[in-house]
């Protein structure tokens, strides 16, 4: 097995390689057949691993030494313990339900071979990230799935809009990733290695400053700020809904931005030692959150509405890893990429059956056109609000009881509005899209259709992965199958913890739990019936944008957080390069290039004028030449 | 013969061939014909000419009139491929001013 090991990455690459190189040539089929085939042999060899992990431990497997200099020594090495193994299971499961699904849903495009080989080239990257044994593979890793993220965000470049998009992820994650990078080299400063098993195993013997570690926390985490869409670098995640439905799906909300969740689930040692930085990144988590979950309550976008719930629930996993939990937040990783995977796919089928229409207010009364995408569409829904033993149920619960458990009533509270706000959204969505009449135009309608199977079947399997995927970890005292399965599973590398007050996670009593959670999901019921009867009933509309007031305008226009970032940041740059340009470049640069020039030429000017082709002037020339040659020799 | 050459003093072999070669620039300076111009260079070599053999002959070394030998070969060979070149050029631009030749310029 440890031989294979190096295939799971290599295979999505080998697939990019021949379907960037050759793609052109082949026919579609053959392009779709080697992108999801790839990654079909890889969730294989991914499961292969899962066995071998569960039974025997983790699989190292060190292909070769990268780099080394000094002391400081890198090797291309992977290793597969039972988080990895974890995340490699739903980077390519989910990838190859979003590889098949994508077969169907981009078979219009010119670019369809362009588009599976970044794909796959994503794969990869993630792949590398989630596998690696140090933290340089980490952000080999974590650099490649950013270079993905902005090709396929501007996928369909000739749209200018869509490339500013593109760019906008790049930078903004830019910024995150100096934080990690400065994280990085603070950890080998301090540890004097970049492999997670000497880190971890010298956390003891070098003993650091306990501000040094806080540190090197904030640090990574300000890289998992940028990758994770956390405050204040999220807007990047809506504006990249412009690229194609799939990739919304699997990067900008299944695999990449968990990215940032799993480096500090992946960092634990380091995080249970400092308290102050666990509470910055709950605190974080909390107000992204409930931040992003009020913008996404007015936005009439279906993706955009999708894009805010992925940051608010993102931010849901910080709060988890912030109260220690991070076996909960890795659960949550794993039941928001099957149901959030499940709602754009989702979005995406209803996006091609309008031909290309987004805006929720021309939809209406899909569910008659759309049966299959109404019901996936429904079950994603009640999953991530928190209908009783769907996937999101369980792991959203889990994450409330340890924030009541580690951070009391007051964080608790929050993370539950945010949780409310989300089902609130989520449920208006899911009512004015499907329900009541059709508002879009006549061609629209007759236009409508259910996808193809190729996309349905990805489709009912994520559905079916949203309904059962609960059932992973579920609490001890609901007695459903084995409790805390992945808890144990995850247990040698991950366990939960409570730092702040002493280390061990508090145990609320049962009766607690209980009442929590009856809390919760009476909340989640009541909203969903409210909606329902305001949304579908009585067909309550978003307004247009003309009419928007007050409050609905602030959050429709997301608390003009882009527009203030353009006024603090952008326009400033942009008047800083304009004046860079004309003064340092045009004025001093050109200027001595072109003066240098120009006075060359001036002189030359003076000396054309003895080339003047009148032989009697070089004659001339040359008599009074020789005379005062002859003057200064013999006079 | 060379008594003959000896009843004049040398200055004035000087001053005559500076003035014979004054004659020869001047001429190649200022006039425009061809013909004219190609005379006026003989003019200057035969002006050296004279003042070779008039040293020559003062200091009884015989190496100055061979070098006038060897002038006047070069010389004969210059005035025929040179007068060849006009009449070509005469033939070609019914001319013999040297200043209509600017075909080149610009």
């Amino acid at each position: 097995m440890q031989a294979l090991v190096p295939l799971i990455p290599f295979l999505p690459f080998i697939g990019f390689a021949v379907n960037g190189l050759f793609g052109s040539r082949l026919s579609k089929s053959t392009v779709g057949l080697i992108g999801s085939g790839a990654l079909l042999v890889s969730f294989l060899l991914s499961v292969a691993c899962f066995n071998e992990v569960s039974a025997t431990g983790p699989i190292h497997s060190v292909l070769y030494n990268f780099m080394t200099v000094g002391s400081f020594q890198v090797n291309f090495s992977f290793l597969v313990d039972q988080l990895s193994v974890w995340m490699m299971l739903v980077v390519t499961g989910v990838g190859f339900l979003i590889h098949v699904y994508s077969i169907g849903y981009m078979h219009d495009d010119e670019g369809f071979w362009k588009f599976f080989a970044y794909l796959n080239l994503f794969i990869f990257s993630m792949l590398l990230l989630v596998m690696g044994d140090n933290l340089v593979m980490l952000f080999f890793g974590w650099e490649g799935v950013g270079l993905c993220s902005y090709l396929l965000i501007g996928f369909w470049f000739t749209n200018k809009e869509y490339n500013k998009a593109a760019r906008k992820a790049f930078i903004m994650n830019r910024i995150g990733d100096l934080g990690l990078l400065l994280g990085i080299f603070l950890i080998f400063k301090t540890f004097g290695s970049v492999a997670y098993t000497d880190i971890f195993s010298r956390i003891e013997s070098v003993n650091p400053d306990p501000a040094i570690i806080t540190a090197i926390c904030l640090l990574l985490f300000v890289g998992a700020i940028g990758k994770s869409a956390q405050i204040p670098l999220y807007t990047w995640l809506p504006d990249a809904m412009a690229g194609p439905t799939p990739v919304s799906a699997l990067i900008h909300a299944a695999t990449m931005v968990t990215a940032g969740i799993y480096l500090v689930a992946r960092c634990n040692p380091l995080y249970n030692l400092s308290p102050d930085a666990l509470t910055i990144v709950a605190a974080v988590g909390l107000v992204t959150s409930i931040w992003a979950a009020l913008i996404g309550l007015r936005q009439n976008d279906i993706k955009k509405v999708l894009a805010y719930s992925t940051v608010s629930q993102l931010g849901l996993m910080f709060v988890a890893l912030g109260m220690g939990a991070y076996v909960s937040a890795m659960f949550h990783v794993t039941t928001h990429a099957f149901f959030k995977a499940l709602l754009f796919l989702g979005a995406g089928s209803v996006i091609h059956a309008m031909g290309g229409e987004q805006d929720i207010r021309n939809m209406g009364g899909l569910r008659k056109a759309l049966p299959i995408t109404f019901w996936v569409f429904l079950i994603g829904t009640f999953a991530i609000s928190g209908f009783p033993l769907l996937a999101g149920f369980f792991s959203k619960d889990e994450i409330f009881a340890n924030t009541y458990a580690a951070g009391g009533r007051l964080w608790w509270g929050l993370a539950g509005l945010g949780g409310m706000i989300t089902a609130i959204y989520m449920c208006r969505l899911l009512f004015v899209t499907f329900f009541g009449n059709f508002r879009g135009t006549e061609e629209q309608k007759r236009h409508l259709h259910e996808s193809p199977g190729v996309m349905t079947i990805p489709l009912i399997v994520l559905a079916a992965l949203s309904v059962l995927g609960g059932f992973l970890n579920t609490p001890h005292f609901l007695h459903l199958g084995t409790p805390q399965w992945l808890g144990h599973f995850l247990e040698p590398v991950v366990q939960n913890a409570d730092p702040a007050h002493g280390g061990e996670p508090h145990h609320l009593p049962e009766s607690t739990e209980w009442s929590l959670m009856l809390f919760t999901t009476s909340l989640a019921l009541i909203v969903i019936v409210v909606s329902y009867f305001v949304y579908a009933v009585r067909r309550g509309l978003p307004v247009a944008d003309a009419d928007q007031t007050g409050l609905t305008r602030v959050l429709a226009r997301k608390f003009y957080v882009d527009e203030i970032y353009d006024f603090l940041f952008v326009k400033p740059t942009e008047k800083m390069s304009q004046l860079l340009h004309y003064y340092a470049d045009i004025w001093a640069i050109d200027g001595i290039v072109n003066g240098i020039g120009s006075g060359v030429r001036a002189v030359g000017a003076q000396f054309r004028k003895l080339q003047n082709g009148n032989m009697e002037y070089y004659l001339i020339g040359m008599v009074v030449g020789a005379v005062l040659l002859f003057l200064t020799l013999f006079v | 013969m060379l008594d003959v050459v000896k009843t004049i003093p040398i200055d004035y072999y000087v001053y005559l061939s500076s003035l014979l070669f004054c004659i020869g620039v001047f001429g190649v300076l200022i006039r425009r014909n061809a013909i004219v111009v190609l005379m006026c260079v003989e003019l200057m070599l035969n002006a050296v000419n004279l003042l070779l053999a008039a040293f020559s002959t003062y200091l009884s070394d015989a190496q100055g009139q061979i070098m006038v030998f060897f002038i006047m070969v070069v010389a004969a060979a210059e005035a025929a491929a040179g007068l060849g070149i006009l009449v070509m050029i005469f033939r070609n631009t019914k001319s013999t001013d040297i200043y209509s030749l600017d075909n080149l310029r610009n």
